[in-house]
C-alpha cells in the first residue's frame, strides 16, 4: 500500500512541476529553498573585481574558468545577515536563461525534494522577497523554506543584471 | 548515378562560387587587344569545370549558359575569334547570371528569367558572328589529319557545326538517356541503337569533340568511347558514306586490335581512344595542366569558423595559464630552480608562437575585400559615363577574418560615393586640367596595431561652403570658423546629403552616417582629408582583430585597469604648476603648449585613490577622434597582451568599460573604454578646453 502511494506521489510530482527538488540555503536566520535544476555549482567566495558605479550589492565580477561573470550578495541586497567574507562563505552559482550569475549566500545545506502539497502559497507579507518573486513557503516538519522564483528574480530590473530590462 | 548527390551540393556550389570569382577577376585583368592565353584558358577551365558539375548535378539551366560560354571562349581561345571589349562585358553578364543561377538552386531564391535569355542570345549571336574565315578547320582540335580525304575533310556547315557519331559502349540505357539529354544540350541529337545493343549517337553541334569527350566521360570511361566527325554541309553523302563506312566500324568494334592501325581508318574518324594524333596531344597536355592547378587548390581546406574560434579561445585560456605559471615560478629562487625556470621560458615562446600562428588563421588577405571594387568601380563608371581608373594597393594586407566582412559594406559605399561623387565627369575634368580619366585608389597598410584602409580620389573634392550651408539648413551646430577635419566630419551626420540629385548610386544622404556607425562598431574610426580640386582621401582606421588587444595596465587604488595601447600617446608626471583649475569645469594640464582636459579615473569610479594630486600621480595623454585628453591614474603596471571577454555575455553594459580580461593570477580586470570616458568628461565639462 505504502508502494503504491510512493509511485503515484512521484508519478504526481513529475507531472505536475519539473523541479520540485530544491536547494535549501540560509540568508541571516531565515532559510530559502531554490529550483536545484537552476543551479550550476557551488564555490568558495574568492576576492571579485569591483565595478564602478554599480549597486552595492553587485559585489563585480569573477573568472570562472574563463567566462567573466558577476557576483551578486542577497545579503547585501535583502538587508537579511552581516555580509561578512571568510572560507566559509558560499557561492551558488546558477545558469538562468544562459546567462552564469553567481550568488552569495551565507550557507548552503541540502536539497530536499517537496511535494505539492508541501508547497502553501506565500502570504502577503513576511519575507524580505517581494511575494512576486515567491514559489511558495515549503514546509519539511519543522522547517519551513521560503521557495523562490530565482529565474524572476535575477531577470528582473530590480537586479540590474541584464541589459533590457535593466536599461 | 544512384547515389544521393544532394550530398555534394554544397561542395559544387562553393567551388563553383570560387571559379567564378576567379573568372571575373582574371576577365578584368584581360587586356583586350592582346589577352595573354594562358589567361583565356583559365578563364575557359573555370567556365568548363562549372559546367561538369552543374551537369552532374542536373542544373540544366547552369549548364546551358556555360556551355555557351564555354564554346565561344573555346573559338578566342583556339584564336578563330577576335576578343572584343564586347566579349568581356557579355562574359561578365554571364557571370552575373550564373550567380543569380547558382543562388537559385542553392537558397531557392528567384531567378531572372529574362536575363538568362538574354545573355544565352548575346552569347550565342556572338559564338556564331564573326568567325574567322581563314581557319575554320581546327574547330574540332581533334581531327586526325594524315588519314583525312578531301572529300570527307570535316567542314564547318553555314552555322558552324559539325555532325559527330558517337559510339557507346555496352551502358545500361538509364546512363544512354542521362548522356543523351547532356548532349542534347550541345546541339542536336538522334539516337541509334546498333545490333548488339549498343547505342550510337548522332549529334550536330558546333562544339569541339573533346567537349563530348569532357561529357560523356561523366558517365562511361572516355577510352571506349567511338567518336567520328563529318559535317553537315555533306550530309547528304555523309549518310551514304556512314552506311558504306558502317561496315568498317563493325570491323572496329569487333576486332578492337585493327583500331590501332590509323592508316586502315577509311573515313575521317578521331578516337578517343587514339590519343597519339598531335591535336589530341594538345589537349592532353590541356588535361595535364588542369590536373596541376586542382592540385594546388587542395592545399588549402575548408574549416568551420566556430572550430577556429574554439581553437583561438582555448589558445587564449593557454595564454593565461601559462602567464600564471610564470607568475608563480617568479617567485622562486632563480638559482635553486634554474632548469624549472629555463623550461617555463621555453613555455613562454612557444605558447606565443603557437598563438601569433592561431591567431593568423583568422587572418584573411583585403584582396577578399578589394577584388570585388574592380568590377563594381566599372560598372557603375560606365552607368556614369565616367572613366575611372581603379588602383588597390597593400590586397595582401591581413585582417581579421570577422572584421574582414563586416567591412565590405561601409567600404563599398565609400567606393560608390568616390566615383558618384569625387570623381568628376570627363569634360568637366578636362576643363580643370586634369586627364579625363580618374583615379580611385583603395590602399590597405599596417600602421601600429592598426591597418589603415584608405579610399581616395583625385577629384574636385569637398565644397567646404555647401557642407557648411547644408549644415545649416539642416539645424546642426557649425561655425564658420571649424577647422577643415571637423567640417568634413559633417558628412557623416544622419540624413546628409550634398548632392543635388538623388540618383540610385548615391545622394540620399542615407548611409554615410551608417558607415561611421559600423566602423565604430569595429573599433575604428574614419578620417577625410580633401583639398578642393584635388581630391579627397577616406581613411578607415580598424583594429587588427577583436579578440586581442595591447594593453598597458595602470592602478587606481586596489584597483587595475586596462587601457587599450592604441589610444595612448604618452605617460607622465606633471609639474603642480601645468595643473590649472578651471571655475566648475574640473582642470587641465598644460602639456608641450597644449591645455588638456583632466580625466580623474579616481572620481569617475568612485575609487579611494591613494592619490588626487595631479603631480602625484601619473597622467596618462590619451588621444582618440582626433582629441586629446589626460587620465589621471596612481601608477602604470606594465603593459600586456589581454585577451578581450565579453562583459555583456553574462552581466550587461557598464559605462566606461569595454570589456573585461583574465589577468595572469585568475583575476578579473576591466578594460576602460576611452572614447567614452573622454566623451563623458566633455559632457561633463561641457566644453572642451583648447586655448
Amino acid at each position: 500500500m505504502s508502494y503504491t502511494t510512493q509511485t503515484q506521489n512521484s508519478l504526481l510530482d513529475s507531472e505536475e512541476s519539473a523541479g520540485n527538488e530544491f536547494l535549501a540555503f540560509t540568508l541571516g536566520k531565515e532559510e530559502y529553498g531554490l529550483d536545484i535544476l537552476r543551479v550550476q555549482e557551488i564555490r568558495g567566495y574568492e576576492p571579485v573585481t569591483r565595478i564602478a558605479n554599480a549597486p552595492a550589492f553587485i559585489k563585480g565580477v569573477v573568472n570562472l574558468r574563463g567566462t567573466i561573470i558577476p557576483v551578486v550578495d542577497m545579503r547585501i541586497k535583502f538587508n537579511l545577515g552581516e555580509p561578512s567574507y571568510d572560507q566559509f562563505t558560499v557561492v551558488i552559482i546558477l545558469n538562468i536563461a544562459g546567462r552564469v550569475v553567481g550568488m552569495v549566500v551565507d550557507s548552503v545545506s541540502d536539497v530536499t525534494t517537496l511535494s505539492p502539497e508541501q508547497v502553501k502559497p506565500a502570504p502577503e507579507i513576511g519575507a524580505a522577497f517581494d511575494t512576486e518573486y515567491l514559489i511558495g513557503l515549503g514546509t519539511i516538519g519543522e522547517r519551513m523554506l521560503i521557495l523562490v522564483d530565482i529565474d524572476k528574480l535575477m531577470s528582473s530590473a530590480e537586479m540590474g543584471l541584464i541589459e533590457k530590462i535593466a536599461a | 548515378m544512384t547515389i544521393d548527390m544532394s550530398q555534394f551540393y554544397q561542395v559544387f556550389f562553393d567551388e563553383a562560387y570560387e571559379l567564378l570569382a576567379e573568372k571575373e577577376k582574371l576577365l578584368l585583368a584581360l587586356d583586350v587587344s592582346a589577352p595573354d592565353s594562358e589567361d583565356l584558358n583559365a578563364i575557359f577551365r573555370a567556365a568548363h569545370s562549372i559546367k561538369g558539375g552543374a551537369a552532374t548535378f542536373g542544373f540544366t539551366d547552369i549548364t546551358n549558359v556555360t556551355h555557351m560560354l564555354e564554346s565561344l571562349l573555346d573559338r578566342i581561345r583556339k584564336g578563330e575569334m577576335a576578343l572584343t571589349p564586347e566579349h568581356v562585358d557579355t562574359f561578365l553578364i554571364s557571370k552575373d547570371v550564373l550567380t543569380m543561377l547558382m543562388e537559385g538552386h542553392q537558397h531557392g531564391s528567384s531567378v531572372d528569367q529574362p536575363a538568362v535569355d538574354n545573355v544565352c542570345q548575346k552569347l550565342k549571336a556572338l559564338s556564331l558572328g564573326e568567325p574567322v574565315d581563314t581557319v575554320p578547320a581546327p574547330a574540332s582540335g581533334s581531327v586526325s589529319s594524315g588519314s583525312a580525304a578531301a572529300t570527307a575533310e570535316p567542314l564547318a556547315d553555314a552555322e558552324g557545326n559539325f555532325d559527330f557519331r558517337i559510339e557507346l559502349p555496352e551502358v545500361p540505357q538509364k546512363d544512354v538517356d542521362a548522356l543523351a539529354g547532356e548532349l542534347g544540350l550541345l546541339g542536336t541529337i538522334t539516337q541509334e541503337v546498333l545490333a548488339d545493343q549498343r547505342v550510337v549517337f548522332h549529334l550536330s553541334t558546333s562544339e569541339g569533340e573533346d567537349n563530348i569527350v569532357a561529357i560523356c566521360s561523366f558517365v562511361l570511361d572516355p577510352d571506349d568511347l567511338k567518336i567520328t566527325c563529318a559535317s553537315t554541309q555533306v550530309a547528304a553523302q555523309a549518310d551514304r558514306a556512314e552506311e558504306s563506312s558502317d561496315p568498317g566500324y563493325e570491323i572496329f568494334d569487333e576486332t578492337p586490335a585493327v583500331a590501332a592501325t590509323p592508316a586502315s581508318v577509311p573515313a575521317p574518324v578521331a578516337q578517343a581512344a587514339q590519343p597519339a594524333a598531335p591535336a589530341e596531344g594538345k589537349n592532353m597536355g590541356r588535361r595535364t595542366s588542369d590536373k596541376e592547378g586542382s592540385g594546388q587548390e587542395s592545399s588549402s581546406i575548408r574549416v568551420g569558423v566556430e572550430k577556429v574560434d574554439q581553437l583561438i579561445n582555448l589558445v587564449g585560456e593557454l595564454v593565461i595559464t601559462q602567464a600564471m605559471i610564470e607568475q608563480r615560478i617568479g617567485a622562486l629562487d632563480p638559482l635553486m630552480h634554474e632548469r624549472l625556470l629555463n623550461s617555463a621560458s621555453q613555455l613562454a615562446r612557444n605558447t606565443r608562437d603557437l598563438q601569433e600562428a592561431v591567431m593568423s588563421i583568422r587572418m584573411m588577405p583585403m584582396d577578399y575585400v578589394f577584388s570585388r571594387f574592380p568590377r563594381m568601380v566599372r560598372d557603375l563608371a560606365g552607368k556614369l559615363d565616367k572613366k575611372v581608373e581603379f588602383i588597390t594597393k597593400g590586397a595582401a594586407t591581413e585582417l581579421d577574418k570577422g572584421l574582414i566582412e563586416r567591412i565590405v559594406d561601409p567600404l563599398t559605399h565609400l567606393v560608390r560615393n568616390s566615383v558618384d561623387h569625387g570623381v568628376e565627369m570627363p569634360d568637366k575634368r578636362r576643363a580643370a586640367g586634369k586627364s579625363e580619366t580618374g583615379k580611385l585608389t583603395l590602399s590597405a597598410a599596417h600602421q601600429g596595431g592598426n591597418i589603415v584602409i584608405e579610399v581616395s580620389d583625385d577629384g574636385g573634392g569637398l565644397n567646404r561652403e555647401r557642407i557648411l550651408a547644408k549644415a545649416r539648413q539642416q539645424g546642426l551646430a557649425v561655425s564658420d570658423s571649424m577647422p577643415d577635419g571637423e567640417v568634413w566630419l559633417l558628412i557623416f551626420a544622419p540624413g546628409f546629403s550634398t548632392a543635388d540629385v538623388v540618383t540610385d548610386v548615391s545622394g540620399r544622404g542615407v548611409g554615410m552616417d551608417v558607415v561611421k556607425r559600423n566602423i565604430a562598431a569595429m573599433g575604428g574610426s574614419v578620417e577625410i582629408r580633401s583639398t578642393p580640386g584635388s581630391g579627397t582621401t577616406i581613411a578607415i582606421s580598424l583594429p587588427l582583430t577583436l579578440a586581442i588587444l595591447d594593453g598597458m595596465s595602470v592602478k587606481v587604488g586596489d584597483e587595475v585597469y586596462i587601457l587599450p595601447l592604441g589610444y595612448v600617446i604618452e605617460s607622465l608626471q606633471p609639474a603642480a604648476s601645468d595643473v590649472k583649475e578651471i571655475a566648475g569645469q574640473g582642470k587641465v594640464v598644460k602639456v608641450r603648449e597644449e591645455y588638456l582636459p583632466l580625466i580623474p579615473l579616481y572620481q569617475i569610479f568612485a575609487i579611494e585613490p591613494r592619490c588626487t594630486e595631479p603631480s602625484q600621480g601619473i597622467l596618462v595623454i590619451l588621444e582618440s577622434e582626433g582629441k586629446k585628453a589626460a587620465l589621471l591614474v596612481d601608477s602604470l603596471v606594465g603593459q600586456q597582451q589581454v585577451v578581450v571577454k565579453n562583459l555583456e555575455s553574462n552581466f550587461r553594459k557598464v559605462a566606461g568599460i569595454s570589456g573585461a580580461t583574465i589577468l595572469g593570477d585568475g583575476g578579473v580586470s576591466l578594460i576602460l573604454d576611452v572614447a567614452a570616458l573622454m566623451r563623458s568628461s566633455r559632457q561633463l565639462n561641457s566644453d572642451p578646453v583648447f586655448f
